[in-house]
């Protein structure tokens, strides 16, 4: 496999200098302006970003799927020398799937929820050839077998609602190679998906790309997946490409100022909460996150400059403590079985796990958003657990515990403004009335979290992805919480604002003294962020300990297993050598 | 598959049982709402204006209007129980056998309409979406808004007008069957089964002529809401995630269509149909008046008029089960239609 091809020899897909426009209520918007790239036959090649970088827009424009608003305004795509730029829809009809063909970000969503995978994989096949009922079916098990599923037999007539995200992946998989492409287009394709799920899926695709020589393109935000499965990487900011090079080189030294703040705002297992956004690469930048990094950057400065530990001293008392918490659903599904850890006052814990692990649930039920069914929650020595959730904004420690939830639009009321969304606890719990007492506890609350006063008066929409989730800490801060439950609060944000947001919840528990639960699927980050960690697996605890000591020797294999799965900018073998060095 | 029926069975039996207590809340309601109701009924059937205090008061006792409220109320409800509808006093006949001569009218006018208009509604909406903000998408809209703010009166005497009078091609707009072809021997009441079932074809199209005119007026009113559900959802459908996989397997664009993004767009459509049949069926008094259609809606009509209690709770109770029965039909449909519904 030659990462690069030769001059002279005509590469499997060309990009040149690629225009693609939307039509906008507010005009024409340029999402790709001027992208050049080349893939070679059975390379893979890597385009990494964050959002609004049109690394999907360039996909969609290669295959011609761009939605009815987005047209090709200038460039050339040649397809082994052919140009695919203007063909007819016939044409296209024969490349897709049989050429080119793409595999998506919500598996489950990629596929047609009333139709069973054997039609679905069928149908695939037979838009390139002719074949009967019975060959359909005999070509879906084989495909199924080709995908590593388990009991392939059995999955025939399933329905996509009836299989994991990670399976509907893979029926997406075996449906994009059923016609033998000679190029797969794998837009964010395991995002979404647990990490060793992501790992099992990004193998299987590595290997069938190898034995069938097939070309990737592998679009992703994530940097590590980009270093671990890609011959070469090219870094795209604002619709144009900044940087191209070979994986190892491009994230050892970076050479762009955006690939060096890409790569030091992506949380390594040795990174530190001060090296995701260092100071000295914040000048001049223009970008999104960094700017609003501007409100407040002394707080976050300091927090930089101050590396030591703050770990509550040991005669530090509990503030809370959960004993064999049961959450059991009705039909008989137990998503939170037997769990007991606790807090001290400014201690934080990470609540580590995969989907369906229950660490959301316990999330709801620390906050006392949801009942549990069986035992007992004690705050700062009282029990909270037998007051009825929907009784418990009536209690006095409701204002002690508030929490930061995943999504920061959906958990922001889009009819108030930010002043209104942070003044909403502080009318409800505190009882404050209007006036200069409550603006000036509101103004101080987004300056902790970093949102410039000028953005109160902004709406929801009107605010972007890190600006909406300062204004859900800055509401969750507003009543001085001794606990703050964080449940992903990073999740759908961009690496490089995630690492401003992270940096602003750890000064803000190291100045308040706030104990922090700390939900995460990303085990880099809790690390970072936590003095211990709690791993689960289907509602239970697995493992609990110091963060450093379980993340250097984890002892049940499952934590191992979803530290393997962690990705390193470096590939693998990386931790290894951390770990034997320290 | 066998599990997913006996799942289907299973919820369409547990909607069945919940829809019960709504059935008997209808009754107690219909009879209250006729009670208090302006007009004594005993007056209306008595013999003429000049008929004495006696005469009426004798009426009243056999009618047991002299009883209280609720003893009148249990009494209905045994009777109701037991299968007495009652007696209408304007046909004289038990309101049950005038419920089951006319209501197949009813149902065969109704049955028609509705299958008109989704054999219009569908392709319609279909195309508006296909080509949405087109000349023909804007040309659907102007059915659909026509459809709907011209009442079925209006619209039925208008094809009256075009079709039987100006034209000529349609048979006089009077019942069922014109007076010169003998009815066909009763199995089901609808008279296209029973005269297809007789071999007498010739009544049949006989039949069906005098069915084209209302059913069609019946039909132009519900295009409009099928026509728009079937449009949004197929937007839906053509916008989501599968049917971009689709096109990016490169599937022939009629599979897309049909089996990708129609399939998955009727099951809005299919909820829609259900409302839409339910309310076809009562209201198509109007439409019954218009072309003298002997079916349950004018019947009921004369009797409120009259202030005939019976026939009117007997019809009310009729559409609140056949209300309940479509909705199990939808819901059956449903669970055969998306293997979701099936999951608990």
């Amino acid at each position: 496999m030659n990462a690069f091809a030769s001059p002279g020899e005509t590469p499997l897909l060309a990009i040149d200098d690629l225009h693609v426009t939307f039509s906008t209520r507010r005009g024409l918007v340029e999402a790709v302006c001027g992208v050049s790239l080349q893939v070679a036959a059975g390379e893979t090649l890597g385009i990494v970003g964050e959002s609004g970088s049109g690394k999907s827009v360039t996909a969609f424009a290669v295959t011609r799927l761009l939605d009815a608003s987005g047209r090709i305004a200038a460039g050339k795509v040649r397809f082994k020398g052919q140009d695919i730029t203007s063909a007819s829809s016939k044409q296209l009809r024969s490349l897709h799937g049989a050429a080119i063909s793409m595999i998506f970000q919500n598996p489950r969503g990629a596929l047609n929820p009333i139709r069973t995978v054997a039609l679905q994989i069928a149908d695939a096949v037979g838009a390139h050839e002719r074949i009967s009922a019975s060959e359909g079916r005999a070509r879906a098990l084989d495909l199924l077998k080709a995908v590593l599923i388990r009991d392939p037999e059995k999955r025939l007539d399933a329905y996509p609602h009836e299989l994991s995200g990670g399976m509907c992946q893979r029926i997406m998989i075996a449906m994009a190679i059923a016609s033998r492409p000679a190029l797969l287009i794998a837009d964010e394709p395991t995002t979404g998906l647990d990490v060793t799920t992501q790992k099992t899926v990004m193998d299987l695709l590595a290997r069938i790309t190898a034995e069938r020589g097939m070309a990737m393109i592998l679009i992703t935000h994530d940097l590590g997946l980009a270093a671990r499965y890609c011959d070469r990487v090219a870094v795209m900011q604002h619709g144009k490409v900044v940087e191209e090079a070979e994986p190892r080189s491009l994230f050892r030294a970076p050479r762009h100022d955006y690939t060096k703040r890409l790569v030091a705002a992506s949380p390594t297992a040795t990174s530190k909460i001060a090296d995701l956004a260092p100071s000295s690469l914040r000048e001049g930048a223009s970008d999104e996150a960094i700017q609003e990094g501007g409100a407040n950057p002394s707080g976050l400065l300091r927090s930089a400059r101050n590396d030591g530990e703050v770990k509550p001293a040991p005669g530090t008392p509990l503030l809370l403590e959960v004993q064999s918490l049961v959450k059991r659903y009705d039909g008989g599904v137990v998503a939170v079985n037997d769990v007991s850890f606790a807090i001290r006052q400014g201690e934080s814990l990470g609540l580590v796990g995969e989907s369906g692990s229950g660490k959301s649930t316990i999330s709801r039920l620390v906050c006392r958003l949801i009942d549990a069914s069986e035992g007992e929650i004690l705050f700062d020595g009282q029990p909270i657990g037998q007051q009825a959730a929907r009784d418990f904004h009536k209690s006095p420690l409701r204002k002690d515990i508030q929490i930061v939830f995943q999504d920061p639009t959906d958990s922001l009321n889009p009819r108030f403004n930010a002043f209104d969304c942070i003044a909403h606890p502080l009318r409800r719990l505190l009882a404050m009335k209007d006036g200069a007492a409550l603006s000036e506890r509101v103004r101080e609350c987004a300056a902790r979290a970093g949102l410039p006063a000028e953005l109160l008066e902004r709406f929801p929409h009107q605010l972007s992805g890190g600006q909406k989730a300062r204004v859900g800490i800055a509401r969750a801060i507003a009543c001085r919480p001794r606990l703050l439950v964080l449940d992903e609060p990073t999740a759908a944000l961009d690496v490089s604002v995630q690492a401003v947001i992270l940096q602003l919840l750890d000064s803000l528990r190291r100045e308040d003294g706030m104990a922090l639960l700390f939900v995460s699927h990303d085990l880099n980050v809790v690390r970072m962020m936590c003095d211990r960690t709690v791993v689960l697996q289907n509602g239970a605890i697995v493992e609990q300990g110091e963060s450093l000591a379980l993340f250097r020797a984890p002892q049940a294999p499952y934590t191992r297993q979803l530290l393997d799965a962690v990705l390193h900018l470096d590939g693998p073998g990386q931790r290894d050598a951390v770990v034997a060095g320290s | 598959m066998s599990s997913q029926l006996a799942t289907t069975a299973k919820r369409a039996g547990r909607r069945f049982l919940s829809s019960l207590p709504a059935l008997f809340g209808v009754l107690v309601f219909t009879f209250l709402l006729m009670r208090v109701l302006p007009g004594d009924p005993a007056v209306f059937f008595a013999s003429g204006p000049t008929a004495g205090k006696e005469e009426i008061e004798l009426i009243r006792k056999s009618m047991g209007l002299d009883k209280p409220v609720p003893e009148q109320l249990v009494r209905y409800l045994g009777d109701v129980g037991t299968g007495n509808l009652g007696r209408s006093l304007t046909t004289g006949q038990p309101v049950l056998s005038d419920l089951r001569n006319r209501l197949p009218a009813s149902l065969e006018l109704t049955f028609s309409a509705l299958l008109i208009a989704l054999f219009t509604a569908i392709p319609l909406g279909v195309a508006a979406a296909l080509r949405q903000g087109s000349a023909v998408d804007h040309l659907v809209r102007f059915i659909c808004a026509l459809g709907v703010c011209v009442p079925t009166f209006v619209s039925g005497l208008l094809l009256i007008y075009a079709f039987y009078y100006l034209l000529g091609w349609a048979p006089d707009p009077t019942g069922r069957v014109d007076i010169f072809t003998s009815p066909p021997p009763l199995v089901t009441g609808f008279l296209l089964i029973d005269f297809a079932v007789a071999g007498d074809w010739e009544g049949w199209r006989a039949a069906a002529r005098q069915l084209v005119l209302p059913a069609f007026t019946m039909a132009l009113f519900v295009v409009a809401p099928l026509a728009r559900i079937t449009r949004a959802a197929m937007l839906a459908s053509l916008g989501s995630d599968f049917v971009r996989t689709a096109k990016s397997l490169g599937l022939p664009r009629r599979k897309i269509i049909v089996t990708y993004a129609l399939r998955n767009a009727i099951l809005p459509v299919l909820t829609i149909a259900g409302i839409v049949f339910s309310t076809m069926l009562g209201a198509n008094v109007l439409v019954e008046k218009v072309f003298s259609w002997p079916g349950v809606a004018s019947y009921a009509l004369d009797a409120l008029l009259s202030s005939d209690y019976a026939p009117v709770q007997g019809f009310v109770l009729l559409m609140a089960s056949i209300f309940v029965i479509v909705n199990l039909t939808v819901d059956v449909l449903y669970g055969i239609a998306d293997p979701r519904v099936s999951v608990e």
